[in-house]
């Protein structure tokens, strides 16, 4: 319980000190901060796990009065994702984001903005009523559109701003189906309006909700402002935009179509989802095959990658809860969800590292680079590993359980889908790779420090880690998992 | 220690992989005293299970993973007729690589790709399940291609993307049969055939269709043969490593499981899929040496040449009689051992007399005698010129083929004994009988070399010689088929 409140408090503690510290201080809490939220994210984790769903209700007041928070298994699991690589990209960020290299104002604004996500995220992951996940994803939005702008150069502010007119969008649209919502039953609490009575604005309520998170998740076609925004930003923020503010989103939206209106899902409803999300793996794949920058390809293989997720919703949703492959479709987009992010991470902070080191990233800049850092090259190929979904890493364990469940359900197109996604993925990979593999090319270019190399090689070794151990994962998504995600006869 | 041994034998390479990974280029002995040392200690480990398992013990280990996917490890015969011809092979390509690269640079990269190829293979030879298979048929593809792009030189790198073009789509399709397959049976375990009626007779074609597809790429069955002739572009100890034992013998194993234990004879019978299947064999075997025979280039001959001899192997199991089985299970060692030796040669001429092309062997053989006499053997046991390992594995096809009712194969295997004469002969001519061009160079003063080549020539004549006693690859294949096959 109170590792629960930890993982909400710290990071706002944080960013409040990051601001009114004095410089030389900073560093100091700053490390201080990111360990202790590490600590209590793995702390809740383990509650979980040897407890049970750990549930707190702030002042003692229980719904409908007050506001319930609770650490499911899918919460903790998040809150552990993003503790992992918050910590990885505030390692990488110590190096990166300082006055010579990324200017003053980047420097001093990222750590707040930083521990600002951190703690929105988590607010995210483990609130159990509408309007305080509205409060976590719009606090989220702020500090994610910040994070695009810090770097100051006009490419980044226009991105920003773009990004910043979808996401209120966005917004505008989930707080008014949270509206008519509160309206109709008067109550926000997910287990309260699972347990309502129908009534007749349930159906435009939650379509408008869906609508506003599926532009915050950049589902295709609402994907035109995350790559200009995830390639412009520093490389670090691009790393926590791309692993974990979509993933906030898709939980919200797990949480509303599996926990609190599991009986509106029609057919048709989560057939347009996973169409959405189809379109999104074949579209995003194609657009990072002709991208001639390495961020750029990253940021539409996000795009792409978001797609699988949205397969679980004709795969688990609606009609088809309570089927012998529920609950493997359910966790297999978890686990695409968990080990995109881990992959993800790495792939930025690699992309980093080479533009530190080559001042650019276009392919043709790359070339040679494996050879004067092969840590981090191998971290690259490594998270490409995942995303490819190749075994035994987190990515394949998570098409395997959406493949299988596709079959089991007799909706094979979502596995074409799938296989095609993954071919194209090795296509778009195999380029940045074959540059970074070249013979020629890589002179005179400064390295950077093993220490540095070293932090995408670890996120991308545990997003390997995830599938070579996916047992203990799977058994702990399970621990609250909603009753619409059941698994069947 | 009966769950640990198979997990030591996997680790002996794969340990030694992750370690050559991270020495500096310069620290020669220790890396070559590390790999050597993995590989003799894997050989040492693989003799002790030989005695065991042929008294009859079974090693297991397992680690669950997420449901239905089963991490299975499992040491029985057939697994250990792999294992050993990998880990033998390893040894004696490992020795070679150390003299084949001298100084050359990069080594600790090529060296820690290699140890990790050979432990997918080992890995895969020692799948319980369908799902292990592929989790180390992909590891397969993984680390095989940075040695085939070893050289990263234009013909390199674009045998190495042709490579990855039939792997990955191969890899798509063999993901999908199993997915389809278990999706209806559960997870499939090599040991329990699993129940297939669940599906209907074309669902059961369809995805046997597509197990072939996705192992067939690696097999190198036509038309997905495409990637092995460019492959050759490879360094020596690649190429042979690679038609020896690596990838295309994972396909042709993958072959035998998808027809013994994943359908089972009966089934493949019953539908009626195992005839196409050793047609396609068939057409591959003849279609391969057709091409062998077109080639100018020593390494792109014995790549032809693979294609079609390991089609033999695909056509046993499809036969799917006992004695086709023996033939094929035999024929899996032999090819290694004879294909092995030939691109060892192969490598040296190139090597120490700058020859790639046929015309360079001219007059040879006097001038490098132990290499030529190694190549000679090689070549005449893939003739299949009795008492050669060659010989013995056609006799088994040839059984087969009767039993089976298919008198037709024959007929192959003859079209193929002559063509396999007519490609291989007259390099030995020109080794032998022709005299030397005038400005002909080249020596075998480097025994290291030339030494792994004349242990795999001998054993080819030995396992062919000898395959009547009681350690010979026959005698096992027998044992495979009495044990695990015969109703």
């Amino acid at each position: 319980m109170s590792a629960l409140l930890a993982c909400l408090v710290l990071p706002l503690l944080g960013a409040l000190a990051a601001v009114a510290l004095p410089r030389r201080a900073v560093a100091a809490v700053l490390a201080g901060v990111v360990a202790l939220t590490l600590v209590a994210a793995v702390g809740l984790a383990v509650a979980v796990h040897s407890g049970g769903v750990v549930r707190l209700a702030l002042g003692g007041w229980s719904p409908p009065l007050g506001i319930a928070l609770a650490a499911d298994g899918l919460g903790a699991a998040f809150v552990l994702l993003t503790a992992l690589v918050m910590a990885g990209v505030a390692a990488a960020a110590r190096d990166e984001m300082t006055p010579q290299g990324a200017g003053p104002r980047a420097a001093f604004g990222f750590w707040p903005l930083m521990l600002l996500l951190w703690g929105a995220l988590n607010a995210v992951f483990l609130s159990r009523d509408l309007f305080n996940l509205y409060v976590g994803i719009e606090l989220l939005t702020l500090a994610a559109v910040a994070l695009v702008a810090i770097g100051g150069r006009a490419e980044a502010i226009a991105a920003a701003m773009r990004y910043l007119i979808f996401a209120l969008a966005g917004s505008l649209l989930y707080l008014a189906g949270v509206v008519l919502i509160y309206g109709a039953h008067g109550t926000l609490d997910i287990d309260l309006v699972a347990a309502r009575d129908a009534a007749a604005p349930d159906g435009l309520a939650l379509a408008l909700m869906t609508a506003g998170l599926l532009v915050k998740t950049a589902l295709f076609p609402f994907h035109v402002w995350l790559p200009p925004a995830h390639a412009s930003a520093p490389a670090p923020a691009s790393a926590l935009l791309s692993a974990l503010v979509p993933k906030a989103s898709f939980v919200i939206l797990l949480r509303l179509w599996f926990e609190a209106m599991p009986d509106l899902g029609t057919d048709r409803a989560l057939l347009l989802l996973g169409v959405l999300g189809a379109a999104a793996i074949l579209w995003g794949s194609l657009r990072a095959l002709v991208q001639a920058r390495l961020k750029l390809i990253v940021a539409y293989s996000t795009v792409a990658q978001l797609g699988y997720l949205f397969l679980v919703f004709p795969l688990a949703g609606g009609a088809a809860g309570a089927q012998p492959w529920t609950a493997g479709a359910w966790t297999g987009a978890i686990f695409q969800a968990l080990s995109h992010g881990l992959a993800k991470a790495a792939m930025f902070l690699a992309a980093g590292l080479f533009m530190a080191a080559a001042g650019s990233d276009r392919l043709g800049a790359l070339r040679g680079l494996a050879r004067v850092m092969p840590m981090t090259a191998f971290a690259f190929a490594l998270a490409s590993v995942t995303l490819i979904s190749l075994p035994p890493s987190g990515g394949f364990t998570a098409k395997y359980l959406l493949m299988t469940s596709s079959f089991a359900a007799g909706q094979w197109i979502w596995a074409l889908v799938m296989t095609l996604g993954g071919l194209l993925t090795a296509g778009y990979l195999y380029r940045p790779m074959a540059a970074l593999f070249a013979r020629e090319g890589g002179e005179g270019v400064q390295t950077v420090a093993r220490a540095r190399q070293a932090v995408p090689l670890v996120l991308a070794g545990l997003a390997i880690l995830l599938g070579i151990l996916s047992a203990a994962p799977f058994d702990f998504l399970q621990i609250g998992r909603p009753e619409a995600a059941e698994e069947g006869p | 220690m009966s769950a640990l041994l198979p997990v030591l034998i996997l680790a002996t390479s794969l340990i030694t992989a992750a370690i050559t990974f991270f020495l500096p280029e310069a620290s020669r002995v220790l890396r070559n005293a590390l790999n050597l040392g993995g590989a003799v200690l894997k050989l040492g480990l693989i003799v002790a299970m030989l005695v065991a398992v042929a008294g009859g013990a079974v090693y297991e280990a397992s680690l669950p993973l997420a449901p239905g996917l089963v991490l299975l490890l499992r040491v029985d015969a057939i697994a250990l007729l792999f294992v050993s011809l990998s880990g033998t092979l390893w040894l004696l390509t490992t020795v070679y690589a150390i003299a084949y690269f001298g100084t050359k640079a990069h080594q600790s990269r090529f060296f820690g790709f290699f140890s990790l190829c050979v432990a997918a293979t080992t890995g895969l030879a020692m799948s319980g399940s369908l799902i292990s298979f592929f989790l180390f048929f992909e590891l397969l593809t993984l680390s095989t291609w940075p040695l085939v792009a070893h050289k990263q030189d234009g013909a390199s790198l674009r045998a190495a993307r042709s490579y990855l073009l039939f792997a990955l789509p191969g890899s798509a399709a063999l993901l999908w049969a199993i997915i389809w397959l278990e999706s209806a049976t559960g997870p499939v375990l090599f040991t329990e055939p699993p129940d297939l009626s669940g599906l209907d007779p074309w669902e059961l074609r369809a995805i046997f269709a597509l197990f072939i597809l996705g192992v067939g790429v690696k097999a190198a069955l036509v038309p997905l043969h495409g990637w092995l002739p460019a492959a050759m572009a490879a360094p020596a100890p690649v190429s042979a490593l690679l038609h020896a034992v690596a990838v295309v013998k994972a396909g042709a194993f993958g072959v035998i499981r998808v027809i013994y234990d994943v359908f089972g004879p009966q089934t493949v019978a019953a539908l009626g899929v195992g005839v196409p299947l050793a047609a396609l064999a068939s057409l591959t075997i003849v279609w391969g040496s057709i091409r062998a025979l077109q080639q100018d280039e020593i390494k792109k001959r014995l790549a032809f040449s693979t294609v079609s001899q390991v089609s033999y192997i695909v056509l046993g199991a499809a036969l799917a009689g006992p004695y086709a089985m023996i033939g094929a299970l035999v024929h899996l060692v032999h090819q290694g051992l004879m294909k092995i030796t030939l691109f060892f040669c192969a490598g040296i001429y190139d090597e120490r007399a700058g020859v790639k092309r046929i015309e360079g062997l001219n007059g040879l053989g006097a001038r490098m005698p132990w290499t030529s006499a190694c190549f000679s053997l090689g070549a005449l046991g893939m003739i299949g010129l009795p008492p050669m390992a060659g010989f013995v594995s056609k006799v088994y096809l040839g059984l087969g083929a009767l039993e089976a009712g298919a008198p037709w194969v024959l007929g192959v295997l003859a079209a193929s004994t002559l063509l396999n004469a007519a490609y291989f002969l007259p390099l030995l001519y020109r080794l032998w009988f022709l005299p030397a061009a005038g400005d002909a160079t080249g020596d075998e003063r480097a025994p290291v070399l030339v030494a792994p080549a004349v242990v795999t020539a001998a054993a080819s004549l030995g396992v062919g010689a000898l395959a009547a006693s009681a350690v010979s690859p026959l005698r096992w294949a027998e044992l495979i088929i009495t044990r695990g096959y015969l109703p």
